[in-house]
């Protein structure tokens, strides 16, 4: 039921996805970058916030007339700020919630994400708390109704004993203390959801915490035409000796306020922290399938720290040494922070299929598919291959289902991450003539399930990060496609140009000499 | 060159469906709150009952037993009475409770907020209160108390215009009940 729903969740992001790619890109689409769209649109909200504040005025009339200053008098600035300082707020919730659903249907929750999860909650509660209270300091109609309603709801709660309702039974028992109260509470709540937002990415290398610059560009310019087109405003000033009939409310903050018309506080309040208790606790809901963890192997870890470097969830950590071995430093992996990913084997130093002195174990490796048994994958596999155009496709598990592919010329060897795959095999499966060429594939680009692998692999692909793959080895020989999960027809596509490419080559030569499997390749190279 | 343009307007496209889903739901559909020619009565005020008992005087060999700068002859009690409270529209009851007094040692303020909302109109509203309850009479139900047992009553005819709140509050300085419009 739950993975059903998921299952069909994701497929749906994964479609409109794929549009947002055909138009612009994968640089562009906003989808790969919602929590970085969360933290753009609130740097939005604090500088048009700041110049909101200098000119609000506390106190029952003052407050109304300052914003009627502001959005009237001063539209072409003053209500611009007030009209981003609202859509981007609007928008704000728009993309936590999609980045809300996005994480959940892909699963990104569970085992070591806890922390990112459950950390993003208490930001929900912040949100809303300092949306409802902007409104609120409008001191229209408006805030009038939000006043008085969320004062009923919180009286519920049996902390206080002077009902804060009181406080709006008519124009006589308003204090301008409490506009006073109210702007400090709408600058407290935002600086407590920075605070949140930066322990809420804490536990990832190098978050993705601003969107690309053409989406930035993008996005501020549409809410700049908005404020324009449609500058916010405000509805009748408030009078509490009289009734509010209508309201305009903003449904993106508001959305719950009806139904505390129709449903008792208490029933609202369950249903809140209801779905409070629910968030925090679904990363340890069934099923519960966890992976084995990256393992150290301390005889053949040298301490070159590669793998601390490419952790994209900062799991492994370099201690001192607690073996006689020459080196400094040893990784150590906190298993309660590894994603299984195995993108720490692709980045070790002593994971070459090379190797032939001692067995291939190298410095860390993954208990579920070793790198031993990738190299023995990869030979089996060649063996079987025929043509002038072989290709060993290694894909990654997040990816299409790459068996598909798979084929009298082509072999395909799954892993967990593309990163995962020492880009020294590239070179063994070229060197020594298991195939004509290899062609790697694995998320959408720009969407990396595990973050940082494509870029990993395309850095050590170009000889820009440890471990690079040598000069040596022809990059014609060496094909990537990001398609993500989706895109098989253009995966599939892009494998047969490629095997057309190396038929073309011709076999692979080095040093004059064709390099063909029947040459007993393991007798040679290194 | 047609693909980028496609392109180009797809982002427009995209852009434009944003800030209009965004622009729209930010003030609309309107909510209606109430109806029209709807009035509110709201009754509320936080009122310290009677102490429950009355003040007396310690005797001799109470105060030598008490600590030298504590020696002092009348103890008043410290809890309170609850409040009784009724409230009747047109002679049909539409509120009563016994409001306790806050606080753990019950010496605290008896407090209610309560909202009705009904048809613009006419209406004789009376309110009866009783703050003086003793600790025996630790009645729960006010059907029980009779007419003469409330010790603040109040009635007045109101006319309640549409969209008027009428604001019933209890102030002893001002010896009962005040209305406000
Ligand atoms: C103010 C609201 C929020 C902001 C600004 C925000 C921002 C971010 C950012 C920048 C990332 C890193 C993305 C990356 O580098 O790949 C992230 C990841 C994440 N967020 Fe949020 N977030 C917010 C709310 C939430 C909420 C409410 C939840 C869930 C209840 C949540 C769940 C997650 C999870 C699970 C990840 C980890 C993804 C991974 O490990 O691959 N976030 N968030
Ligand atoms: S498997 Fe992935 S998450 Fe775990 S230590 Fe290696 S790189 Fe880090
Ligand atoms: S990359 Fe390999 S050798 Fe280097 S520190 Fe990590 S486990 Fe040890």
């Amino acid at each position: 039921m739950l993975e059903r729903t998921q299952r069909s969740g994701r497929r749906l992001f994964e479609w409109v996805e794929a549009g947002f790619n055909r138009i612009g890109g994968h640089r562009w689409n906003p989808f790969y970058q919602l929590g970085a769209l969360s933290f753009f649109f609130f740097w939005i909200i604090t500088v048009s916030g700041l110049y909101l504040y200098i000119f609000f005025r506390t106190g029952t009339t003052a407050a109304y007339e300052s914003v009627e200053y502001l959005t009237i008098d001063q539209w072409y600035l003053g209500g611009v700020m007030r009209s981003l300082h609202r859509y981007a707020s609007d928008a704000f919730v728009v993309t936590i919630v999609l980045h809300i659903l996005r994480e959940f249907f892909i699963g990104r929750y569970r085992y070591f994400r806890w922390f990112s999860w459950v950390t993003g909650v208490p930001l929900l509660w912040l949100t809303f708390a300092a949306g409802i209270g902007g409104y609120w300091l409008v001191w229209d109609s408006l805030a009038q109704y939000i006043a008085i309603t969320t004062a009923e709801w919180l009286d519920w709660l049996p902390f206080l004993t002077d009902p804060i309702a009181r406080n709006f039974l008519n124009q006589a028992s308003m204090s301008d203390r409490f506009f006073s109260l109210l702007s400090f509470l709408h600058i407290a709540i935002p600086l407590f959801l920075l605070l949140g937002m930066w322990i809420h990415i804490q536990r990832m290398t190098l978050p993705r915490s601003n969107p690309t610059r053409i989406l930035a560009v993008g996005t501020i310019s549409a809410l700049l035409v908005l404020s324009f087109i449609l500058p916010a405003t405000s509805q009748e000033p408030a009078n509490l000796d009289n009734l509010v009939f209508t309201v305009n409310l903003d449904w993106f903050y508001l959305n719950f306020y009806p139904l505390l018309d129709k449903w008792s506080a208490g029933s609202i309040w369950a249903l809140v922290f209801g779905v409070t208790l629910l968030l925090v606790v679904m990363p340890w809901l069934p099923p519960h399938k966890p992976e084995p963890v990256a393992v150290v192997d301390l005889e053949n870890c040298n301490g070159c720290g590669r793998c601390f470097d490419d952790c994209p969830f900062g799991a492994v950590d370099m201690f001192p040494r607690t073996d006689n071995l020459p080196f400094s430093h040893e990784a150590v992996v906190d298993s309660a922070l590894c994603a299984s990913c195995g993108i720490c084997v692709g980045s070790c130093p002593t994971a070459t299929p090379f190797r032939r002195a001692t067995a291939l174990v190298p410095g860390i490796d993954m208990p579920q598919l070793k790198i031993a048994d990738i190299r023995d994958k990869t030979v089996q596999a060649a063996e079987k291959l025929t043509g002038h155009d072989r290709v060993i496709v290694y894909g990654c598990r997040n990816g299409t289902d790459i068996n598909r592919l798979q084929g009298s010329g082509v072999a395909v060897i799954s892993l967990p991450c593309i990163s995962a795959l020492p880009p020294s095999f590239i070179d063994f499966v070229i060197a020594r003539g298991h195939a004509e060429g290899v062609f790697l594939t694995g998320c959408q680009q720009g969407d990396c399930y595990y973050r940082l692998g494509i870029d990993w692999t395309e850095q050590r692909i170009a000889g820009l990060r440890d471990p690079a793959l040598r000069k040596k080895v022809p990059r014609e020989r060496v094909a990537t496609c990001w398609s993500g999960p989706v895109g098989f027809a253009r995966q599939k596509a892009e494998l047969v140009s490629f095997r057309a490419q190396l038929l073309e080559m011709g076999p692979n030569r080095r040093n004059g000499a064709i390099i063909n499997k029947t040459d007993t390749p393991d007798s040679k190279g290194g | 060159m047609m693909t980028r343009v496609l392109q180009y307007i797809g982002q427009v496209v995209a852009y434009g469906g944003f800030i209009i889903f965004v622009g729209y739901l930010s003030a609309a559909p309107a909510y209606v709150h109430l109806q029209p020619g709807q009035a509110q009565i709201k009754l509320s005020f936080s009122h310290a009952g009677k102490p429950v008992s009355e003040c007396r005087e310690r005797s001799d060999e109470e105060l030598a037993r008490l600590a030298p700068n504590m020696r002092v002859r009348k103890v008043c009690p410290r809890e309170r009475s609850g409040v009784a409270v009724v409230l009747e529209v047109d002679d049909k009851l539409l509120y009563s409770d016994i409001l306790q007094p806050s606080g753990l040692k019950k010496d605290g303020t008896s407090t209610t907020y309560r909202k009705f909302t009904v048809k613009a109109g006419k209406y004789k509203i009376k309110i009866k209160l009783k703050d003086d309850f003793r600790k025996s009479t630790t009645i729960k139900d006010v059907s029980k108390l009779n007419a003469g047992d409330f010790n603040y009553t109040y009635s007045r005819k109101v006319y309640l215009g549409a969209g008027k709140i009428m604001v019933i509050d209890f102030n002893k300085e001002a010896d009962g009940f005040v209305f406000s419009f």
